[in-house]
């Protein structure tokens, strides 16, 4: 028996009842005549209030109000990569079939295809005793991932039946269990999960691998792990959609799921055009077949909006479930965090800083804590990390999103307006980011790339802080007067911006630098650096090293040195080795 | 036959109460009727049960508790629309105010639009030519782009958008499918008749339809000004396949005015005493610029903006910044230096220029020769820091080639004539030559191949510099 009523009063996407119904908090309900989706957010004895997924224009006090008596949940089954949800996993190509190229009103098509057939290979056999998590049949959803059935937490059992290997619809049962009391039920592909809860896991696993990016400064200096949370602050204009594009092209995920929150139309038909165009370097499939897209644009309403996250947030859970690493793109955090101040506003709560409710830090850790790397319930590795993108108002990292967001990430990359005036991208300011997950993945980066990766790292670093305070004197009395060893400082510190941090997305190979290389254009700069020293202890000056080409030869490693062929970088040590003999030839 | 409800419960500002309605929908448009002879309309933004919070348009002026009947449209706000809108004259809610016989209306459109599926549209990737080198070169304006101008009062923000109106459709990819729609919230008299001049004089009125709400006009009109405008733009845009533009003036005073009927509404506000719900506003008229697929028009909007107090933190601009694909930002240092357009190009950016230019749009350097602009340009600054500390003639010979650089950068490629139209090519060469006064190994951000193409360095570099 579910509950109904009648609405009372209309403010925005805000439905008010007068009473209690009988509605559950967070039950999913359809609104008016047109059956528009909300969602129960407030209950008192005297009134029920309602926050709806859709533009509320037309509907009138006294239309009904339908219960569904389950929470606001996502399906989940094959035919969630490639597709492109709205905020409530509504797929948008349906909905245009529905209702043309704008969006309509109380369209009401399933989350995913029905009708389709999957080709099923059973796993379950007659007799095992299944527990959750367990994976009773595989189904290629695309051409990389395989899609694991499994069964639904909570639920375990006895296998009484199976159907054999074939092809089935997401609704067809495959599998009857018997369970502890004598039930039998029956198993389809298709699972359903609230979206404001975590789906259970085993246990978390501590901190171990990186999430490789391909892009120097993230992997080299402030290092995201896989199950870890990043954040990337930035002023419009400053990149952070173009550095979430990069890192949902070229990281090494399984599975990216790609949250569209409140921004713009056509950044994310950008999305679907480019990422069906691009091939993944690992598989050679098309990008697209990894990836989910979530598109909650700006003008789209503004309840959705809030939900979107936290809808996106259960998918990726979905395929950690399956044993996959799975890496969601958040853009923006503001943009949600603003739709919960609008919201509150409506709601008439009492506003905290900025107007923003007081809860703001508790739903901020709430969303970044359920990322994490974790043993599923079947025994197997999977993780979710999250990246957000933040878009502090005004540039100003001081506001309210930035500050709490940076309690709850352990990766914080800072995007910095000047770099990106200069055109210098990814504009992330090395001195203000930081990465804690630095330590726990030393080790990785020790047996996996070179015992020397973390310690070149920090002097990298080290030579950029010198360069900083280097230029405080230089702001005041210009570089002429610096003695010869800081010159070197600053010039070294040019190298490494310009032929280390700057990378060029559009460059076929600087796009994605696998780690090998990273590392030696680290070492190559840093065996520079070592030579030239050690010609400025001997009374060169800086002038005459400056004479030699090696200098921008180094900085244009980048593009002159394939990804794939690492033996070339011999050939520049033998020209640092040259520069070296020839100044001192020269000027002995 | 809809009921009349005689009176009203309260009058606050723009805002009317009516009490005992029923079937009264959120969003819905009314109509009320003043001392049985003035008509007004208006728009319900709020219900509760018998009870309706009414925003009046054209002012709530000679309206009394018990002078007003209301009727019940059971519709939201809509407006005919035509393709004989173009070349006429409207107020801010869409009647015609040039004098000449009312539109007949093709059909009628639900002006507050509907959210494009993502899924429908296209990404845009055809660059409009403005003959300004400062936007063609360095923040290519892409058709069906959503792209600011953020200025401030005083600038000449009107010049520059008058000069983009005319020179992107009189430009060689100009046709009988280009248009203009312009909608003005709460501008000036002075403003509104220099637009309605320059489009007469410059022969494109007859593509033009304007919507006028003066500063002195109704404050709660202007809210619904450009959402009239927009409708119309796409009307045109997809249903007729035309190619429109959509200059919206002034930003700010629409923000302004949502402020002023939110706090009357008695609303929470968020910064600055705007209504939380500003971004969301906001968006609901940027996103709707664009290009549907399989559609032949285009809607591209320019709405331009008066920071106050040129402060590009402020929260209209800041929002719109993030929600429109770029922005062009006018400097009064620059303009009290007489550059005209007084753009500064560090700070402007067009978010969808990488895809619309290089070979087969513009050539193949214009993404590296804007770079490098860019690059050098923002090291000039840096030069001059310092030579404002130790003095110009202490500094680094490179420094002094950087000032030169950036002398002549402003004077000759950010600043040009008014109504001096340039070619892509022009602006290229243009910038080629200004990076020919610095030294080769200045220039990072050009592929080697294309320095041995094209770069030139200057011979006279140092007569510049001794200037």
């Amino acid at each position: 028996m579910t509950a109904a009523g009648k609405i009372y009063g209309i403010n925005g996407p805000i439905v008010y009842l007068a009473g209690d119904f009988g509605f559950q908090m967070n039950e999913m309900v359809y609104v008016g005549e047109e059956r528009l989706v909300g969602e129960v957010i407030g209950l008192t004895s005297g009134r029920t209030t309602i926050q709806v997924y859709e533009e509320t224009t037309g509907l009138k006090p006294g239309a009904p109000v339908a219960g569904t008596g389950a929470p606001v949940s996502v399906t989940l089954a094959p035919g969630i990569l490639t597709n492109i949800f709205d905020g409530i996993e509504r797929p948008l190509g349906a909905i245009m079939e529905e209702s043309g190229c704008y969006i309509g009103r109380g369209v009401h098509v399933p989350s995913l295809d029905k009708e389709k057939k999957w080709q099923t290979h059973i796993l379950a056999e007659t007799g095992a005793y299944l527990y959750p998590g367990a994976i009773i049949a595989e189904v290629p959803e695309t051409r990389a991932i395989t899609h694991k059935i499994m069964v639904p937490p909570g639920v375990e059992g006895r296998v009484l039946s199976t159907v054999s290997d074939g092809a089935y619809t997401i609704e067809e049962p495959l599998v009857t269990l018997e369970t502890g009391d004598g039930q039998s039920i029956s198993l389809t592909m298709t699972q359903k999960w609230p979206i404001r809860v975590p789906r259970p896991t085993s246990r978390r696993y501590p901190i171990s691998r990186p999430l490789i990016t391909g892009q120097r400064i993230v992997d080299t200096l402030f290092p995201l792990a896989k199950g870890g949370t990043a954040a990337i602050p930035g002023g419009f204009g400053t990149g952070k959609t173009m550095m979430q594009h990069q890192i949902a092209k070229w990281s090494d995920a399984d599975i990216i799921i790609y949250i569209g929150c409140g921004e713009r139309g056509n950044e994310m038909t950008q999305v679907l055009e480019e990422f069906g165009e691009l091939t993944d370097p690992k598989t050679g499939n098309p990008l697209m077949e990894r990836t989910t897209l979530i598109a909650n644009t700006s003008n789209m309403p503004v309840a959705a909006r809030e939900a979107s996250l936290y809808a996106g947030l259960t998918l990726a859970e979905y395929y950690r479930d399956m044993g996959y690493h799975v890496a969601i793109m958040a853009d923006s955090t503001s943009r949600w965090a603003e739709a919960l101040r609008e919201l509150s506003g409506r709601l008439e709560e009492m506003p905290a800083e900025e107007g923003f409710p007081a809860y703001l830090a508790s739903r901020l850790s709430q969303f970044y804590e359920r990322a994490g790397i974790v043993e599923t319930l079947n025994g197997n590795e999977g993780s979710v990390s999250i990246i957000g993108a933040v878009s502090p108002q005004g540039g100003d990292f001081s506001e309210p999103v930035t500050q709490n967001t940076k309690r709850f990430v352990r990766c914080f990359w800072g995007l910095d307006k000047s770099l990106a005036y200069a055109r210098h991208f990814p504009a992330v300011q090395w001195l203000t980011s930081y990465s804690e997950y630095l330590s726990d993945l030393s080790s990785w980066y020790a047996e996996h790339v070179d015992k020397r990766f973390v310690a070149y790292r920090n002097e990298l670093i080290l030579l950029l802080n010198q360069e900083s305070s280097l230029m405080e004197i230089v702001k005041l009395i210009g570089s002429d007067v610096l003695p010869d060893d800081q010159k070197l400082v600053l010039e070294i510190a040019r190298v490494i911006r310009l032929g280390f941090l700057q990378q060029n997305a559009f460059h076929k190979d600087d796009t994605c630098v696998p780690l090998t290389k990273q590392f030696k254009m680290m070492e190559i700069i840093l065996y520079l650096y070592q030579k030239s020293r050690s010609l400025i202890a001997m009374g060169m000056p800086m002038s005459v090293l400056k004479e030699e080409p090696v200098f921008e030869r180094i900085i244009a490693i980048k593009y002159d040195v394939p990804n794939d062929r690492p033996e070339l970088f011999d050939r520049y040590k033998e020209q640092v080795d040259d520069f070296y003999n020839s100044v001192i030839e020269r000027n002995a | 036959m809809a009921i009349e409800y005689l009176g009203l419960s309260s009058l606050n500002g723009p805002l009317a109460v009516l009490e005992g309605v029923s079937g009264a929908a959120y969003d819905e448009i009314v109509e009320m009727t003043v001392n049985e002879t003035q008509k007004k309309l208006g728009r319900i933004i709020e219900v509760y049960e018998d009870k309706a919070v009414i925003q009046v348009f054209g002012g709530t002026e000679n309206m009394a508790l018990r002078n007003t009947h209301t009727r019940l449209t059971g519709h939201p706000m809509e407006i005919g629309v035509s393709p004989d809108m173009l070349g006429r004259t409207f107020d801010g809610i869409g009647n015609p105010i040039d004098g000449l016989e009312p539109i007949q209306p093709e059909m009628r459109l639900d002006v507050n639009g509907k959210p494009l599926n993502p899924v429908a549209r296209e990404y845009p990737r055809d660059y409009i030519r403005t003959g300004i080198s400062a936007i063609d070169g360095l923040t290519t304006l892409i058709r069906g782009q959503k792209l600011p101008i953020f200025s401030g009062n005083g600038l000449p923000h009107n010049e520059l958008a008058a000069q983009l109106v005319m020179q992107s459709s009189l430009g060689d990819d100009s046709d009988e499918t280009f248009a203009v729609v312009f909608a003005a919230m709460g501008v000036k008299y002075d403003v509104a008749e220099y637009f309605e001049r320059v489009f007469r004089e410059s022969g494109v009125i007859d593509h033009v339809a304007m919507f006028i709400n003066l500063a002195n006009d109704p404050v709660v009109e202007r809210l619904i000004t450009p959402k009239v405008a927009l409708t119309v733009a796409e009307y045109l845009a997809f249903e007729k396949g035309m190619h429109i533009l959509v200059i919206m003036t002034d930003m700010t005073s629409y923000a302004e005015a949502m402020r002023e009927v939110s706090s009357s509404k008695g609303e929470i506000p968020s910064r600055k005493g705007f209504p939380g719900y500003l971004y969301s506003d906001l968006a609901s008229l940027y996103e709707r610029a664009g290009i549907v697929a399989g559609r032949k028009g285009s809607v591209t909007q320019i709405p331009i903006l008066t920071m106050p107090n040129d402060d590009i933190t402020h929260p209209i601009p800041d929002l719109t910044g993030y929600i429109t694909e770029g922005q062009i930002v006018l400097d009064r240092t620059l303009h009290g230096q007489s550059v005209y357009p007084p753009i500064n190009v560090l700070p402007s950016l067009s978010r969808l220029m990488k895809d619309g230019i290089g070979s087969g749009f513009t050539r193949e350097d214009h993404q590296a020769v804007a770079n490098q602009l860019f690059s050098c340009y923002a090291r000039v600054g840096d030069a001059r820091a310092l030579a404002s500390v130790i003095g110009e003639d202490e500094l680094s010979l490179i420094d002094k080639k950087y000032l030169v650089f950036g002398r002549e950068f402003e004077r000759r490629f950010v600043g040009q004539e008014l109504f001096d139209n340039r070619t892509i090519l022009d602006t290229l060469t243009l910038g080629w030559e200004l990076l020919g006064l610095l030294p080769r190994e200045e220039l990072d951000r050009i592929d080697t191949k294309l320095l041995d193409q094209y770069y030139k360095p200057s011979e006279d570099s140092d007569r510049e510099m001794n200037r």
